[in-house]
């Protein structure tokens, strides 16, 4: 626990002296929202600010994550590699895009409602699901940044490996925030879903992550 | 692998009889479905055929992930193949069964998205491979992904459909056709055999593929000696 905590200041502290992924990221949410809303031309119906609001925040996660495991020399990570454990590098690595997707997310959704409108009947329930979907998003595709980092071609691999198994995570979403957007009976399941999902991938990244680090 | 072939000569009995009785035994006659519900003997046979040999591929992804034997990522490969392959024909014969009932060959359905994001899991998979040079890397970072994506594959599709309000697909609160109460006795007859015989199809299939890349392999490695 201590080793993670220690290696998740170091990410922070990293970030804060660069800066450059959370703010690249939200530049890229910026244009990428600012493009939808000249492309669409005005007021958008709800089922479609819903599937492009999640798409959205797909494509600007991949590229937030994608970076988590490669934008440190090789070198470096073998220090990593004798000085903490494989467990703790996942987790924290985990921690740190769960944060940065929180922020990321929420950035995202003020930047939406800013230029797309507020077409939301449950914000809390939004809110709570956008928090979700950020957690999972990060769980699921720190494991796949790791896989696609020891690749060639890593940025196709990484949507090519992540696509598949964020999508039943995104479905789920999707189905949550449309709930949220239309008014209607929230479902419970559907959130109970998505936290299950979110710990089977935590647990899945702690057995599995050891594999991958190794050299 | 199992050296004797008495099982390859049942799987072979075993298919021919589902073909003939499926194509020519009595079925109960249904409004919309009628004589389609013949389809359930390989439909849902490749279907099941697909899911057996890729819980193989992840038996064997962990074992590589356990010993580290690069037979057992030959092995895991070459189950993957089969799966696809399964998965494909499965995908078909829905697809077929899908026009003739529901009307369109494809319909938008939780199912049958599912089926879809299965299939593309293991063709990733297969990209996954490609882009690595190092055999050995290769090998465990495909075992992981392979034991990441069947986990994540299996839970979606045994929980997601069953929660969504509607599905057109039958199989919603169990397992499709293998609930008692779901199937007409004299179909039964047929439909269990029928399941036998493709995971024989299936596993026979697995081994004649992976022989043949043992093979491939050895054949390399015999070259490059001279």
């Amino acid at each position: 626990m201590k080793e993670v905590l220690a290696f998740l200041r170091k990410e922070v502290m990293l970030e804060w002296r660069q800066r450059f992924a959370v703010s690249g990221v939200i530049l890229y949410l910026v244009s990428t929202v600012f493009v939808a809303y000249l492309a669409f031309d005005g007021l958008i119906p709800v089922q479609t600010w819903n599937a492009l609001f999640w798409l959205i925040m797909l494509f600007a996660s991949v590229n937030a994550i994608l970076k988590s495991f490669m934008q440190e020399a090789e070198s470096r990570q073998l220090f990593y590699y004798t000085h903490i454990s494989a467990r703790g590098v996942i987790n924290a690595k985990i921690l740190y895009n769960a944060s940065l997707m929180t922020i990321l997310g929420l950035a995202g959704f003020g930047i939406f409602v800013l230029f797309m409108g507020n077409p939301l009947v449950h914000t809390g329930l939004f809110l709570l699901n956008l928090f979700l979907g950020m957690l999972g998003f990060a769980s699921v595709l720190t494991l796949v940044s790791a896989i696609a980092s020891r690749a060639r071609n890593n940025f196709t691999l990484m949507a090519v490996l992540g696509f598949p198994l964020i999508l039943p995570m995104l479905l789920l979403l999707i189905r949550v925030s449309s709930t949220a957007l239309t008014g209607g009976s929230a479902g419970v399941s559907d959130i109970l879903i998505s936290a299950l999902l979110i710990i089977i991938t935590v647990i899945l990244s702690n057995l599995l992550f050891p594999y991958i680090w190794k050299e | 692998m199992l050296k004797t072939h008495w099982w390859k000569i049942a799987g072979i009995i075993l298919l021919v009889y589902v073909i003939v009785g499926g194509l020519l035994f009595s079925v109960p006659q249904l409004p919309v479905i009628r004589e389609t519900i013949r389809n359930v003997y390989f439909h849902v046979g490749m279907w099941f055929g697909m899911m057996f040999i890729l819980f193989a591929a992840l038996g064997f992804s962990i074992r590589y992930l356990l010993y580290g034997r690069m037979i057992d990522d030959l092995k895991a490969l070459n189950a993957v193949k089969t799966g696809l392959l399964f998965g494909a024909l499965g995908l078909i014969t829905g697809m077929i069964w899908a026009k003739f009932t529901w009307g369109s060959f494809w319909v938008n359905d939780p199912k049958l998205n599912g089926a879809v994001v299965g299939i593309l899991t293991y063709l990733a998979y297969m990209v996954l491979r490609a882009s690595f040079e190092d055999e050995e890397m290769r090998a465990r970072l495909a075992a992981v992904y392979n034991v990441f994506a069947f986990v994540l594959f299996f839970v979606f599709i045994m929980i997601l459909p069953r929660l969504a309000s509607a599905s057109i697909h039958p199989g919603i609160d169990g397992n499709p056709a293998l609930a008692t109460g779901d199937m007409a006795p004299e179909m039964r007859k047929i439909f269990f055999p029928a399941m036998a015989g493709w995971f024989i199809m299936a596993w026979w299939l697995f081994t004649l593929l992976f022989r043949s890349s043992r093979l491939e392999k050895q054949i390399d490695e015999i070259t490059e000696h001279y």
